[in-house]
């Protein structure tokens, strides 16, 4: 609940800084020139960078269901370049213009951890990660991605991982190329798409049939809603029919309707030891005898799922999942 | 030893972009960073050449820059140690095209070894993946792992311990595996929901089966088949089935040397396939129940021809096999069909034992085994057109 106060505050904040006249524009040339900006500063994202402020022409959002990191907390921004405009595609990812960035910070311990960011450019998205100095002032390029120890909001201690570049594209992959995954319109609120297109950087809020729910709200709605908002955000990227697992052919996508498909008696194919001496991805009633579950369950490398991205276990993600296998039938 | 640097280096250049250049990475502290960080800035047509030692490493590698070489200073001289692995699915995991992996090894990864999917015209080339604590059920999954690819080369590979297929290729096509060594992993070689595969000039030994071919319902690529194994050896393929249950291969009869499941088109030939204690050579349906309409669960002109035979069948691991086996006096015949759908071709005069299944999916208590007397068909469809690129060949020289 907090988060999301916060995450509500700094979109108001967003406003106010945006009407700042002292605050600095971006370097929109850092998004678009060739070569890899060796500091995060480079760029110009935020006015205040300690205290996460963006520049002007930086918006906030936030999505409705977000993809778990070990509970760290995580600041979105996005900037689309003066002149420019992103365009609705349905309800799928908002479709932005070269020159438009994507950017998400990660806190632990009420300090600054990283920010990815996704940058567009005339030859396709490149993501690249940013390391946040002891400071607090500037984060440096990891390319080769870095470890850290930190302790999670449940108060375990774990090996953090900063993701290297490759392992950036292994999720924010689409038949090859690198892609945003998050801001979905089916994952962004009717509030905020109408914002965006009223501030003129999108051509229209599109009408959404069927939005994924609050994540806070997950108690409120059908858990199905729920859990298949989770697998959506935190695992369809992947398992998806152009993603890096897709030769699973488990899809795990929101619009996926396809029962095996989904995983419902479904064979593994190449979860090797990851199976856990079972015998299918899920089985209707019975979580525990789910490889899909037995894989969120585990802290296992080579077992544990999503393989990037996280060391601790996902208790609401995993009680969601919990509830929604035992109620299928 | 000069003289064949400058043979290689001279092979490379001709293939490699002008401004190539080698980056080489040692072995010591931080390897995993400088390492990982190589794989990252390399450009097209670069080496990435890894010095000899022992890398210690916490976390999967990974390369998605198309036409890289990376290299190494032999199988048995430079080592990528995951033995302390913290996280990524396998050691390995390579996304681009036209990439040459050679002369290194991997060890003790938590899950595949060295994988690559979608990675078109890749070759493996004298690459060792072991897991050192012997077979075990908490071994990788696989060692070579290529995927969801066209164009694969395995050559000269040698891998031990892997928990389902010591060298996998899956919904591939264009692939020839061929000289390499493979022991002690549940599945020695397996070419799955693939077509136009060459499997030649193997040994596969102490595994619990040789070379698998299968087609499995369910997946983005089925319809394997146009596949030729030939001149292998396939010999005592005999270690307790270790993979964990809920795999496909967990299904694996300890002692099985060839099998072939579901597929069209697969010709076994001038194999030497010995001593594998359940069946030398085993042709069956897809045994579970499936909803997919578009799968066809069943073998068809599955080819065994001119393999040199024996021993074997002594030990079989099939329902009633006991009786069987003294029914047979003391071993089952050579090639074992499980009944399903049209029996395999078999041009020699070669007994074959027909389990009797009465159907896909429906399990063994209703099975009539029998012998059968093959007559053989009029006209026979061989496999043509199998096998990597040629081109490939160029970048699996010594």
């Amino acid at each position: 609940m907090r988060l999301l106060a916060a995450a509500l505050l700094l979109a108001g904040a967003a406003v106010a800084a945006a009407q700042t006249p002292r605050a600095l524009p971006v370097n929109a040339a850092a998004i678009v020139a060739e070569g890899f900006p060796k500091q995060l500063s480079e760029y110009g994202f935020f006015s205040d960078p300690a205290a996460q402020l963006p520049a002007p022409g930086v918006t906030p959002y936030r999505l409705n269901t977000p993809l778990w990191s070990d509970g760290s907390e995580k600041l979105r921004f996005v900037y689309v370049p003066q002149g420019a405009k992103a365009l609705a595609d349905g309800e799928g990812l908002l479709r932005y213009p070269v020159g438009s960035a994507l950017i998400k910070t990660f806190k632990l311990e009420g300090r600054l951890i990283e920010t990815r960011v996704l940058l567009h450019r005339a030859d396709g998205w490149l993501a690249l990660p940013y390391q946040w100095n002891a400071e607090q002032t500037d984060a440096k390029l990891v390319l080769a991605g870095a470890r850290l120890d930190a302790r999670t909001p449940a108060g375990e201690a774990i090996s953090y991982a900063i993701p290297n570049k490759n392992q950036c594209k292994e999720c924010h992959a689409s038949g090859g190329e690198v892609t945003p995954i998050g801001p979905k319109a089916r994952n962004l609120s009717a509030q905020w798409l109408a914002n965006f297109a009223k501030a003129g950087k999108l051509d229209h809020a599109p009408k959404i049939a069927r939005r994924l729910p609050l994540w806070e709200d997950r108690a409120k709605v059908p858990v199905a809603d729920a859990a298949r908002a989770y697998l959506d955000v935190n695992c369809a990227h992947c398992h998806g029919s152009n993603g890096a697992a897709s030769n699973s052919g488990l899809f795990l996508a929101w619009e996926v309707t396809d029962p095996v498909m989904l995983g419902i008696g479904k064979r593994p194919v190449a979860a090797g030891r990851g199976s856990g001496g079972l015998d299918f991805d899920i089985v209707p009633g019975q979580p525990k005898q789910s490889i899909l579950y037995h894989r969120m369950n585990s802290l296992e490398g080579g077992v544990s799922m999503p393989e990037v991205g996280r060391a601790s276990l996902d208790r609401d993600g995993l009680a969601i999942i919990h509830a929604w296998i035992r109620g299928l039938r | 030893m000069p003289a064949l640097s400058i043979a290689a280096a001279t092979a490379f250049a001709l293939a490699a972009p002008a401004h190539a250049k080698t980056i080489v990475v040692a072995s010591g502290d931080g390897a995993q960073s400088r390492l990982q960080e190589a794989l990252i800035v390399a450009e097209p047509g670069d080496v990435v050449e890894l010095a000899a030692g022992r890398f210690v490493l916490t976390d999967g590698l990974s390369l998605d820059v198309k036409g890289v070489t990376v290299r190494g200073a032999g199988m048995d001289a430079t080592v990528l140690d995951f033995t302390g692995q913290k996280g990524a699915g396998e050691g390995l995991l390579v996304t681009s095209d036209e990439v040459t992996l050679r002369d290194f090894a991997v060890e003790n990864t938590k899950g595949d070894g060295i994988k690559s999917k979608g990675a078109d015209n890749i070759v493996y080339y004298r690459v060792r993946v072991t897991w050192t604590g012997g077979p075990k059920e908490t071994n990788g999954a696989y060692g070579i792992y290529p995927v969801s690819s066209t164009g694969v080369l395995v050559d000269g590979c040698k891998v031990s311990g892997a928990s389902d297929a010591g060298i996998y290729v899956g919904q591939s096509k264009a692939i020839t595996v061929r000289y390499n060594f493979v022991e002690q992993s549940v599945a020695g070689i397996e070419i799955e929901n693939s077509r136009d595969a060459l499997v030649t000039g193997n040994m596969v030994t102490r595994n619990t089966g040789g070379i698998l071919i299968f087609d499995l319902p369910n997946l983005p690529v089925m319809g394997g088949g146009n596949t030729i194994i030939e001149d292998n050896m396939v010999v005592a393929n005999d270690t307790p089935n270790f993979a964990p249950k809920g795999n496909i291969v967990a299904g694996v009869p300890r002692g099985t040397g060839v099998m072939v499941m579901a597929n069209d088109g697969v010709l076994v030939r001038s194999n030497t396939i010995a001593d594998n204690p359940t069946a030398q050579v085993l042709v069956v349906a897809y045994p579970q129940p499936f909803t997919d309409k578009t799968y066809n669960p069943l073998p068809r002109n599955v080819i065994v021809a001119g393999n040199r035979f024996s021993g074997g069948g002594n030990e079989p691991q099939l329902p009633g096999g006991d009786m069987l086996k003294a029914a047979f006096g003391g071993r089952l015949p050579d090639v074992i069909w499980d009944g399903i759908g049209k029996p395999p071709i078999a041009n020699d005069p070669l007994p074959i034992l027909s389990l009797g299944a009465p159907g896909p999916g429906v399990g063994m208590a209703e099975a009539k085994p029998a012998l059968l007397n093959l007559i053989p068909p009029p006209s026979i469809t061989i496999p043509v057109g199998v096998g990597a690129p040629a081109a490939l060949d160029a970048r699996a020289r010594p």
